[in-house]
C-alpha cells in the first residue's frame, strides 16, 4: 500500500468525462491525477451489450483537442470502437491515469481532500467525480415481489440473446435501451412484452439529415440549466427512443408491435402469478406523439427562419404511435426473464451521505459542490443539456476547470493568511 | 424538448383556476411530505334495496382535520332494468363522474397555467362493463369495466396540437385517471 501522495486535483473516472478534464487541467498546468479502478474506458469495455452502438451520430464525439478520427462521421460507433477511440485520447493528451484504482472513501477537510484508494490515499486542493451517470441500473421495487424461477438481467449486464433462457421475456422500459433490447430479442425469435411508461420518440433523420444534427444546429443540446423551466423534470427525462445503425432506421413503438413484440403499459404491479400494467398506456404514447410534433413544428420553423429550406428535403411527419389494444397483465408463469430498462441512479458509496439528498442524488449547482474543490461531471443536464453526451463533457470540463482554477487561486490566497 | 408555455409573458387567460395558490402550494409542500399527506372518505348509510345513500363532509389534509363548508349527498341505486327503483346514478357510473370531473379540472388548470383561455370544456365518458362478470356467469370476465374512453370537446383559444397537449398533461396529474388506470390495495373489514 502506498503512502498518502499529493497532487493539486484528483480526478476520479477514466472514461470521456475524466479524460475531458485531465486536458483541461494539463492546458492549465494544473497538477493532477486520474483514478480509473478499470481501464481507459472501462464501462465502454464492459458495460456494453454486444451490439450496442452510439445514439449520437460519431461526428458528435468531440473532447477538448480531439474529435472523431475514423472514416464514418455520420455513422455510430460501436462500444469497442467508442473505447478506442477514447484511449487514441489518452495517449495524445498525455493522461496521468492511473488503471486498477478504486476509490473507497472522500474525506475533506479544511480547503484538503483526502481520497483513499485500494492503492493508498491521495491528498488533493480538488476533486473532480467523473465517473458518469450510468453506473448503477435501477431496479424498481417490484423487482424483489416476481416469482423465483425468473432471471433478471439489466443493460449493463446484457450482450446478447443466447444470453437469456428460453421463453418469454418481460423487458420494463422503452427507452432507447429497453427498446433496442426488445427489438433485438424479437427479431432473434423470442417471445417478447414490452412494458411502456413515459418515453420520447424521435425519428432517426428528418428533412435528410441526423436528429442529432437538427439539435446541436437549432441550439437545444446546448441549452444551460439555468435557462429551463423545469430542471428536475430535464434531468429526469427518459433517453431518446433511437438506435445508431448503419442504416439510419428508425426504431419505435409502432415497428417493434409491427414485428412481434407485445406491448403493455407501465409496470405497476403484481397480483398473484399476474404481472400488472398500467391503463395510461395510450396517454404515454399520445404524449410522446405531440412532443415528437412540437420538435419537428420547430425544426421546420428553425429551417424557415434561416433559409434552409430549399437545401432540406420534404418534411415527411412520422406517423402517430398505432399498435393494438396494450395488455393489463401478464403471466409470470411464462416469463422467464425480465430486462430491467429502467435507468440508471449514480451512486456514490465513498461520499459522505451528507453531500446527497434524500433520495441519493449528489446536491450540486451546475456540477458544483456545496463544499469548496468537490465537482461532479458527466451527470445528465448538470451544465448543458449534452452534459452526459460524449460531446458534452468537453464544454462542461471547461466551465469547471474555470472554476476549479479560481477556488485554488483563492485557497492560496487564504493560506497564505 | 421542454414544454413552452403558450402566452406566459401575457397570461392574461382566466379560467377561474388560482394557479398562483397551486404553484405556491406546490413549493410550501415539496419542503412538508407529512403536510401533504391527505385522506378522503365517504359515509355511507343503506337504503333499501340497492339503494344507499354516501356523504361527504370531512377530510384530512395539510395536518389537520379539515371540511367541506358543507355536506354533500349523493343517492347511489341500480336502475330499473336491473329490477330496481332507479333513485341515483349506478355506483360504477360515480366513478365516470369522477374522471370526467377530475380530468376537467386539471384542464382548466394546464390551460390557465400554460396562458390557454378556454371558451367551453365538455366530455362524455363511456365505461364498457360485461355484466357477466358481476352476474357470476363467467369467471374469466372482469367486475369492472373493460374499457373506458373520454371524449372531448373543447372550445380554447388555442392550436389542436396545444389543446391535446393540455388533456395529456392533465391525465399525468390526475388522481381518478390514476385510481381507474392503475392497482390500488382496497382492505374492507368489519368494525
Amino acid at each position: 500500500m502506498n503512502p498518502t501522495r499529493t497532487t493539486d486535483v484528483v480526478v476520479i473516472g477514466g472514461g470521456q468525462a475524466g479524460l475531458a478534464m485531465s486536458q483541461c487541467l494539463t492546458v492549465q498546468s494544473i497538477d493532477h491525477v486520474v483514478l480509473e479502478r478499470g481501464d481507459t474506458a472501462n464501462s465502454w469495455r464492459t458495460e456494453r451489450w454486444d451490439s450496442l452502438r452510439l445514439l449520437t451520430p460519431n461526428w458528435l464525439a468531440r473532447l477538448p483537442g480531439w474529435s472523431y478520427r475514423g472514416d464514418d462521421p455520420d455513422g455510430y460507433m460501436s462500444a469497442t470502437e467508442v473505447a478506442a477511440h477514447l484511449d487514441a485520447y489518452r495517449i495524445s493528451i498525455s493522461a496521468p491515469i492511473r488503471t486498477g484504482v478504486e476509490v473507497i472513501r472522500i474525506t475533506s477537510t479544511g480547503g484538503r481532500h483526502v481520497v483513499e484508494t485500494n492503492d493508498g490515499p491521495w491528498s488533493a486542493r480538488a476533486v473532480v467525480m467523473a465517473t458518469g451517470a450510468s453506473s448503477n441500473p435501477h431496479v424498481p421495487g417490484v423487482a424483489g415481489d416476481v416469482p423465483g424461477h425468473i432471471q433478471h438481467v439489466t443493460p449493463i449486464g446484457y450482450r446478447n440473446p443466447s444470453q437469456l433462457a428460453e421463453g418469454g421475456v418481460l423487458v420494463v422500459g422503452a427507452s432507447a435501451s429497453g427498446l433496442q433490447i426488445a427489438d433485438e430479442l424479437s427479431r432473434s425469435g423470442m417471445e417478447v412484452t414490452l412494458a411502456v411508461g413515459d418515453h420520447v420518440r424521435l425519428p432517426r433523420t428528418y428533412r435528410g439529415m441526423d436528429i442529432h444534427w437538427w439539435m446541436d444546429t437549432i441550439g437545444q443540446l446546448d441549452e444551460r440549466y439555468d435557462e429551463v423551466d423545469d430542471l428536475d423534470r430535464a434531468r429526469r427525462l427518459p433517453s431518446l427512443q433511437l438506435i445508431g445503425s448503419p442504416e439510419r432506421r428508425d426504431l419505435d413503438l409502432t415497428t417493434v408491435a409491427r414485428n412481434g413484440v407485445a406491448l403493455a403499459g407501465r409496470l405497476v404491479g403484481r397480483s398473484g402469478n399476474r404481472a400488472q400494467f398500467s391503463g395510461s398506456f395510450a396517454n404515454m404514447c399520445t404524449s410522446a406523439d405531440l412532443k415528437e410534433r412540437r420538435l419537428l413544428d420547430r425544426l421546420d420553423e428553425y429551417a424557415a427562419s434561416h433559409g434552409l429550406d430549399a437545401e432540406l428535403g420534404e418534411a415527411t411527419r412520422p406517423s402517430p404511435t398505432a399498435s393494438s389494444p396494450p395488455l393489463l397483465e401478464t403471466d409470470l408463469r411464462s416469463i422467464n426473464t425480465i430486462v430491467w430498462a429502467t435507468g440508471f441512479r449514480p451512486a456514490y458509496p465513498w461520499l459522505d451521505a451528507d453531500l446527497l439528498d434524500h433520495k441519493g442524488r449528489l446536491v450540486h449547482d451546475g456540477g458544483v459542490l456545496p463544499v469548496p474543490g468537490l465537482y461532479a461531471l458527466g451527470l445528465p443536464f448538470m451544465r448543458r443539456r449534452k452534459s452526459s453526451f460524449l460531446d458534452g463533457v468537453g464544454p462542461d470540463a471547461t466551465d469547471i476547470a474555470e472554476h476549479l482554477v479560481g477556488h485554488l487561486a483563492h485557497d492560496i490566497a487564504h493560506s497564505n493568511i | 424538448m421542454t414544454i413552452t408555455d403558450t402566452n406566459t409573458e401575457n397570461n392574461t387567460a382566466d379560467n377561474g383556476v388560482n394557479v398562483e395558490a397551486l404553484l405556491g402550494a406546490r413549493e410550501m409542500l415539496s419542503g412538508a411530505p407529512a403536510a401533504a399527506q391527505f385522506t378522503f372518505s365517504a359515509t355511507n348509510e343503506w337504503v333499501n334495496g340497492t339503494h344507499s345513500r354516501s356523504t361527504v363532509k370531512e377530510f384530512f389534509g395539510l395536518g389537520d382535520d379539515q371540511s367541506h363548508r358543507q355536506p354533500y349527498s349523493v343517492d347511489t341505486d341500480h336502475p330499473g332494468i336491473f329490477a330496481s327503483e332507479d333513485n341515483g346514478p349506478t355506483p360504477p357510473e360515480m366513478i365516470l363522474m369522477g374522471l370526467a370531473g377530475c380530468l376537467t379540472a386539471g384542464v382548466a388548470s394546464v390551460a390557465q397555467n400554460r396562458g390557454i383561455q378556454l371558451r367551453s370544456v365538455k366530455s362524455t365518458v363511456e365505461g364498457a362493463l360485461d355484466v357477466a362478470g358481476i352476474l357470476g356467469i363467467d369467471p374469466d370476465v372482469r367486475n369492472g369495466f373493460g374499457g373506458v374512453r373520454v371524449r372531448f370537446e373543447i372550445d380554447a383559444d388555442a392550436t389542436r396540437d396545444e389543446i391535446q397537449a393540455v388533456i395529456a398533461q392533465s391525465q399525468k396529474r390526475s388522481a381518478v385517471f390514476d385510481a381507474v388506470a392503475n392497482p390500488t390495495a382496497i382492505v374492507v373489514e368489519l368494525v
